[in-house]
């Protein structure tokens, strides 16, 4: 299902090098964003390694997952891509149908044009809108600020299709946010982020603040806005289980690194590495007989600004051995798209 | 006997925009040394109703003359609604029951330190002295898998990570042997892996303590890992009630079938997410009959009309549905 959308690909795709595919829609090489937290004149620079060294393809078309618990870089790592973290070094590249850029190196217009192309849906739809305006103010916004559209006839109507796509009505785009449930607005939210028909849209937990009964229903319309616009989205979740049924490839996080990128339903049925393992069976089972079978992690995600050598995951994890805390493990296949960062894949993985 | 005793619960808010109903007509019980686990959306009057039991409602709640939460202690009975000065209170918070909060941070003052916190609710609950307040309270910090207690003992709470904050947390409530403990969402907070251990710990506490505990969630998965019997809330009703096997496996209202299909399972990664339709109401606007039948797909005219009554299912095991359970309006 996935790669269909880009297939029509042709030769003037020249410019990009062998190692992208050319469905690719962000291709991360070696990509870091550190944040300076003092230290300076006198002292030893510190920074904050928010994320360390990320090689990542997203491919066109794709639902593409990215988990990891608080504090491992994966919001930061989806702002990144939206130009909105700071890129220290690395390479990132944007392609679609239309447009290759230099995610790094973008000029101002470029950036002006990537800003309608690449979007984010936010994690709490009762901070992201402004109480004080119309639900369709706040949707037209876009279109005003990047002059989009050049009458206000032109933004009605094009407020109006993507507002009915995401099932809201004529009567709700004249009331205020605060009439609305939480599912309604982060519906709000979603067709304000696809007003300007992005391409690539960062879903940063969109669905972690709302209630079981409705995050179903805003699953299902993203993956119908999907179908029906030909998006691409990164989609961010700590929610290990929503992840496993929406998305079609994963990659997991830890410490600003990834430790494992899979399919989906590889990476469900036979994760790789030892805190996929861990964070799969500490998802808790909806069987009540299927009690304390999980594989209990020991402490807690170390802090970014004094990782620790080595595989940045060997104080927790129950394989350790002395190779782990010298060598840093990279992201090497092991099979079919699946990739994983670990000395010893060979003895403990396939699950 | 059980532990505490919840009878006809209805509470009501004083607002500018009239009295809004939050909790009607709830009852259940908790023994001791069992979990009560406490399911619903967000206003689903949950929270509400648990914080009755320490009257920590605000001052514009008005309880029902007919709602009686007694609990009962080795000392005696205690009927909670008729206390009203805030001294006769004293045995009941902090003291026979206590509360842990989904966000650590707010539960401690940011500028004592935690061992003073907990030597300050020991003083006021137990006749002991400051040494030995502190001996508890280090034991205690240990008990819950804090390494390094006695250090830990003179830190602020911003110092720790939040794992270890709401293990603190746990410490605090713990450490005056409360006969009920109330969490409120203590593991939405943390990740999977954090969660996994302080459910683990709350596991082993109830075992080794022998205290009751409501624990208020919205998740069903983390129920079913802990709890012995569910009760579902919906708009300020109960609507089913049982062992957590029973609701779980053979649930009996439409709303507790409605969430469990909500939820995505990943032994079975191709069932459809099906939502239940509609949104919840608001207080407001409360439907007649049936709260639940704005948004049920079994609904029938008389679900309109009438407020159905908790009846057996099966032994134990109560709803309020007339479709599922058969009942008649007016019966």
């Amino acid at each position: 299902m996935s790669g269909q959308a880009a297939t029509q690909v042709t030769g003037d795709d020249a410019a990009r090098d062998d190692s992208g595919t050319p469905e690719t829609i962000i291709r991360a090489r070696n990509l870091s964003v550190h944040f300076p937290i003092g230290g300076g004149l006198f002292t030893k620079k510190l920074f904050l390694r928010a994320v360390d060294g990320v090689d990542l393809n997203i491919p066109q078309g794709s639902f593409f997952g990215l988990v990891g618990e608080s504090g491992s870089g994966k919001t930061t790592l989806g702002r990144a891509f939206l130009r909105a973290s700071p890129i220290t070094t690395g390479e990132v590249e944007y392609h679609d149908d239309e447009v290759s850029y230099d995610l790094v190196n973008l000029g101002k217009e470029q950036l002006k044009d990537y800003r309608r192309r690449a979007q984010l849906i936010f994690q709490d739809p009762y901070a992201a809108l402004s109480p004080r305006m119309t639900v369709r103010d706040i949707i037209a916004e876009p279109l005003e600020v990047m002059e989009i559209t050049s009458s206000r006839e032109e933004t009605d109507e094009v407020v109006r299709t993507i507002a009915s796509k995401c099932r809201l009505n004529l009567e709700h785009l004249r009331r205020f946010p605060h009439a609305f449930s939480g599912g309604q607005r982060q519906r709000i939210s979603i067709a304000r982020a696809l007003v300007c028909n992005p391409r690539f849209v960062v879903a940063d937990e969109s669905v972690a603040a709302l209630d079981v009964s409705i995050q179903a229903d805003i699953l299902n319309l993203l993956k119908s806005l999907q179908n029906d616009l030909g998006l691409t989205y990164l989609f961010i979740s700590h929610d290990l289980s929503v992840v496993a049924h929406i998305t079609d490839h994963v990659a997991v996080m830890y410490l600003g690194r990834l430790v494992e990128s899979a399919p989906t339903r590889k990476l469900f049925s036979a994760p790789g590495h030892p805190y996929t393992q861990a964070l799969l069976s500490a998802i808790p089972s909806l069987d009540p007989d299927h009690r304390g079978a999980a594989q209990k992690l020991e402490g807690e995600i170390p802090s970014p600004t004094r990782p620790p050598p080595g595989c940045k995951f060997h104080t927790r994890c129950p394989y350790a051995t002395e190779i782990c805390s010298e060598q840093e493990p990279v992201l090497q296949p092991v099979g079919d798209e699946h990739e994983v960062a670990c000395h010893h894949w060979k003895e403990i993985g396939g699950g | 006997m059980s532990l505490l005793k919840v009878d006809n619960l209805t509470l009501q808010f004083d607002t500018d925009e009239g009295r809004i109903l939050a909790v009607e007509d709830v009852s259940f019980e908790v023994n001791p040394g069992e979990i009560l686990g406490l399911v619903g959306e967000s206003g689903s009057g949950k929270s509400v109703t648990a914080k009755s039991v320490m009257q920590l409602n605000p001052e514009n709640a008005v309880y029902d003359p007919g709602s009686k939460i007694t609990l009962n202690l080795d000392s005696g009975s205690v009927d909670i609604l008729s206390l009203k000065k805030a001294k006769d209170m004293e045995i009941v918070r902090g003291g026979a029951v206590s509360m842990i909060f989904q966000e650590p941070m707010a539960s401690f003052a940011p500028a004592i330190t935690i061992g003073a916190q907990m030597v300050e609710q020991l003083l006021l609950h137990k006749e002991i002295s400051q040494q030995e307040a502190a001996r508890v309270s280090v034991e205690m910090l240990e008990r819950v898998g804090i390494s390094d207690a006695e250090h830990r003992f003179n830190q602020y709470a911003f110092e720790l990570s939040g794992g270890m904050r709401q293990r603190a947390m746990i410490a605090m409530a713990l450490s005056t042997s409360p006969r009920l403990l109330i969490a409120d969402e203590p593991t939405t907070a943390l990740d999977v892996t954090i969660q996994a251990q302080v459910i683990d710990l709350m596991k082993d506490l109830v075992a080794e303590y022998g205290m009751g505990i409501i624990f208020i969630t919205h998740d069903l998965g983390v129920i079913a890992q802990t709890a012995d019997r569910v009760a579902v809330m919906y708009l300020g009703r109960l609507a089913e009630q049982g062992s957590v096997r029973d609701v779980i496996q053979r649930p009996a209202h439409p709303y507790t079938r409605g969430l469990l299909n909500a939820l995505p399972k990943l032994e079975n990664l191709d069932a459809p997410l099906t939502p239940v339709p509609g949104d919840i109401p608001s207080p407001l606007e409360r439907p007649s009959g049936c709260v639940f039948h704005t948004r049920c797909s079994m609904s029938e005219p008389r679900c309109q009309q009438a407020v159905p009554s908790m009846v057996d299912v099966y032994e134990g095991h109560r709803a309020a549905c007339f479709v599922t359970t058969a009942q008649e309006p007016g019966a």
